[in-house]
């Protein structure tokens, strides 16, 4: 039987299909304003037996009505069971999705101990570098290589996107290179970002995972501030992004074994 | 009575009117969504949906009454003022409205912008006229328990007939000695509200009165940690909610009542939640009525809440008075202890509520605890530290979440309470 893991977040929905333990499928749209339409398309062709949904719009799925069983878990499960199942022996994971940060230490087996959460602001998750690479002119997925022209960054300190879009303004009336002021606002996430893991316990290695996981300003920026090394105590997937789809896929396996 | 006559009632009360409306509007769909829509309820939870279906109606009626037959009415926020006191003069004590989103523009002219849900409530209710418990008050109590409550209260004293007793910091032999004088301050301007003596044989009654409340009250919680639990945490929320202004002795026999319909029940082996259900604890900042967000965002994720430690919970039912003494200055000293019992994080140190949380998650076999703090709260959120580290090295898991009232928050507020409870299977 194949079985669906599903991930509606805020920006973009990922559907990964397994099939005695092997994905045979990924899929990616954006969320748009009518995301049941984007999942009808996303589930074309597939025929499934099980679904499990996560991410903000898990809910959603399950009254779909899409003929099959459709189970929940939260986006901490999900992440942990993805990442966990990428990288065995990782302890820490980091997500930052659209409109979330979260943190999670993996206890051994790959379970969530300790979560942390952002609140209810999108300070310092996707969106943030979606609103302020528009200073710029530049689009999002570019943004990480535009920063990293920078060599002297400022401190920017507004974690609030819309007054770190009038702070970076001001940076630039002042002269500042406009790849600082970006590197500037990578690192205010990277700090933030840090402190949350802080609370959680960053025991390495850490998996870095989410959209934001593509940026490789970022990479380098959480690697620096949490004293990880890529490859040896920081982990990212090739595509980040499924993450959590591939985590709530397991989860359907496990259910149907069970 | 009518409609016709309770608006009326609140014309006179200089209530506004269509506001009002408005208010009792959202009110009544806010219970039929979290209240009635529960499966397997209780029938002596009947008697709770007619309190609060008639909160601003049949119990502000019977205020009136009581002030006509020359009874006075004191307003309280907090679990420090002694109703005993207020019965001993045969004045009517009600807690005041602070428990959801009301006149929060008018409000934030009086106090900052970052002060906590509860003050500017009681402050919006006030200024946008919308509580008739405010308005029925002859005397308005508080106390000195926080900064943001001290200064809200120099400040709302322009609106209200308001008086502040002292609750000192520590519990220290000076502080008892400061807070049994505030007692005798305090019962000196009831007597002088009211034309009463506080004599003995009134006292005596009074703390009786008090005590069988929260005799009742103790007994519910003893009688709701069964297995599988009998009663929502929602339904015995809103039972604590509800005896800080109901009649103590009508509210008091109804809640045995209730409680003997629980025995029944834990007998029968019936629950309102499967035996295998997460039992969580509550701990933390008072959820006063109608904030029931984050209990009915609990339990709808499939765990029951089994405890409140808390002011609306048991931090109010926990001591009683000892009754067993004789004299009027016995009495008091006997009230005075109680009281200072109170385990408020107001309190430095403040141990014996690390110990009190400890010891309640035990009894109550919880498989978790979630603190809440309302945003702001500062001696609540320091002390979220202090028992996330007790609690841990108790090997209970915990989780910390700090939100107020607005609803923009609930649905972080449920994938943060699922998350809690997938870490806890």
């Amino acid at each position: 039987m194949t079985v669906l893991g599903i991930d509606i977040g805020s920006r973009s929905i990922e559907v990964v299909a397994m099939r005695q333990g092997k994905v045979v499928e990924k899929r990616q749209a954006p969320t748009t304003f009518n995301p049941v339409k984007q999942v009808l398309g996303l589930l074309d062709g597939l025929d499934a037996g099980l679904a499990v949904a996560t991410g903000y719009g898990r809910k959603l799925v399950q009254e779909m009505e899409l003929g099959f069983e459709v189970q929940t878990i939260t986006e901490i499960k999900a992440h942990g069971l993805g990442a966990h199942h990428l990288f065995p022996h990782g302890r820490t994971v980091l997500d930052i999705g659209g409109q979330d940060t979260k943190a999670l230490s993996l206890l051994p087996g790959g379970r969530v101990g300790k979560f942390e959460m952002n609140d209810r602001c999108a300070a310092g998750t996707g969106k943030f570098l979606e609103y302020t690479a528009q200073i710029f002119q530049i689009p999002v997925r570019d943004f990480g290589n535009y920063a990293l022209g920078g060599d002297n960054p400022p401190i920017i300190n507004s974690m609030c996107t819309v007054f770190a879009e009038t702070e970076a303004t001001s940076l630039m009336a002042q002269g500042v290179r406009p790849e600082n002021i970006a590197l500037g606002l990578h690192l205010s996430i990277a700090r933030r970002t840090a402190n949350m893991l802080g609370r959680v316990g960053l025991v390495p290695p850490l998996i870095f995972v989410g959209g934001v996981a593509h940026n490789p300003c970022m990479r380098r920026l959480l690697a620096e501030q949490t004293g990880t090394a890529p490859g040896e105590t920081l982990f990212i997937p090739d595509e980040p992004d499924m993450t959590g789809a591939l985590g709530a896929a397991l989860w359907a396996e496990s259910l149907e074994k069970n | 009575m009518t409609q016709e006559a309770y608006r009326e009632m609140w014309e006179n009360l200089n209530l506004d009117i269509a506001a009002h409306d408005g208010l009792l509007g959202v009110l009544g769909k806010f219970y039929g969504d979290i209240y009635m829509s529960q499966q397997g309820r209780l029938g002596g939870m009947e008697y709770l949906d007619f309190v609060l279906s008639e909160v601003h109606g049949l119990r502000i009626k019977e205020l009136q009454d009581a002030k006509a037959q020359g009874r006075k009415i004191v307003g309280t926020f907090c679990v420090f003022v002694p109703e005993e006191l207020a019965l001993a003069v045969d004045a009517v004590q009600v807690g005041l409205c602070a428990g959801a989103d009301a006149g929060k523009e008018a409000a934030e002219t009086l106090v900052p912008r970052n002060t906590c849900a509860l003050i500017k409530s009681f402050i919006g209710f006030k200024l946008a006229r919308l509580c008739p418990y405010t308005e029925s008050c002859d005397l308005i109590v508080g106390e000195t328990t926080c900064d943001g409550k001290k200064k809200a209260y120099e400040a709302f004293a322009e609106h209200a007939p308001m008086y502040v007793m002292e609750v000192p910091q520590t519990k220290s032999p000076a502080a008892r000695a400061l807070w049994k004088e505030e007692m005798l301050r305090y019962m000196a301007r009831l007597e002088a509200l009211t034309g009463k003596k506080v004599t003995a044989e009134k006292l005596a009654e009074a703390i009786r009165t008090v005590n069988a409340r929260r005799r009742a009250l103790q007994r519910l919680n003893r009688l709701r940690a069964a297995v599988p639990a009998p009663i929502s945490g929602r339904d015995v929320l809103l039972i604590n909610q509800v005896s800080f202004y109901d009649d103590p002795v009508r509210f008091t026999a109804s809640i045995n009542t209730l409680c003997d319909q629980l025995e029944e029940r834990i007998k029968a082996g019936e629950g309102v939640a499967p035996k295998d259900a997460p039992r969580l604890m509550l701990s933390g900042c008072p959820m006063a009525v109608p904030n029931w967000k984050l209990p009915y965002v609990i339990e709808s994720s499939g765990a029951i809440i089994v405890g409140e430690e808390s002011c609306i919970g048991t931090r109010n039912t926990r001591d009683l008075v000892d009754e067993s003494v004789r004299t009027l200055e016995e009495m008091l000293d006997a009230l005075a202890d109680r009281y200072m019992k109170i385990d408020c994080a107001c309190f430095t140190p403040n141990n014996e509520r690390l110990e009190n949380i400890e010891a309640m998650a035990t009894d109550l076999k919880v498989d978790g605890v979630i603190q809440y703090a309302l945003m702001f709260c500062q001696p609540y959120a320091h002390e979220g530290i202090k028992v996330e580290k007790r609690l841990t090295a108790a090997s209970i898991p915990s989780m910390s979440l700090e939100t107020d009232y607005s609803m923009e928050d609930v649905e972080q507020l449920k994938t943060r309470v699922e998350a809690f409870l997938e870490t806890l299977k």
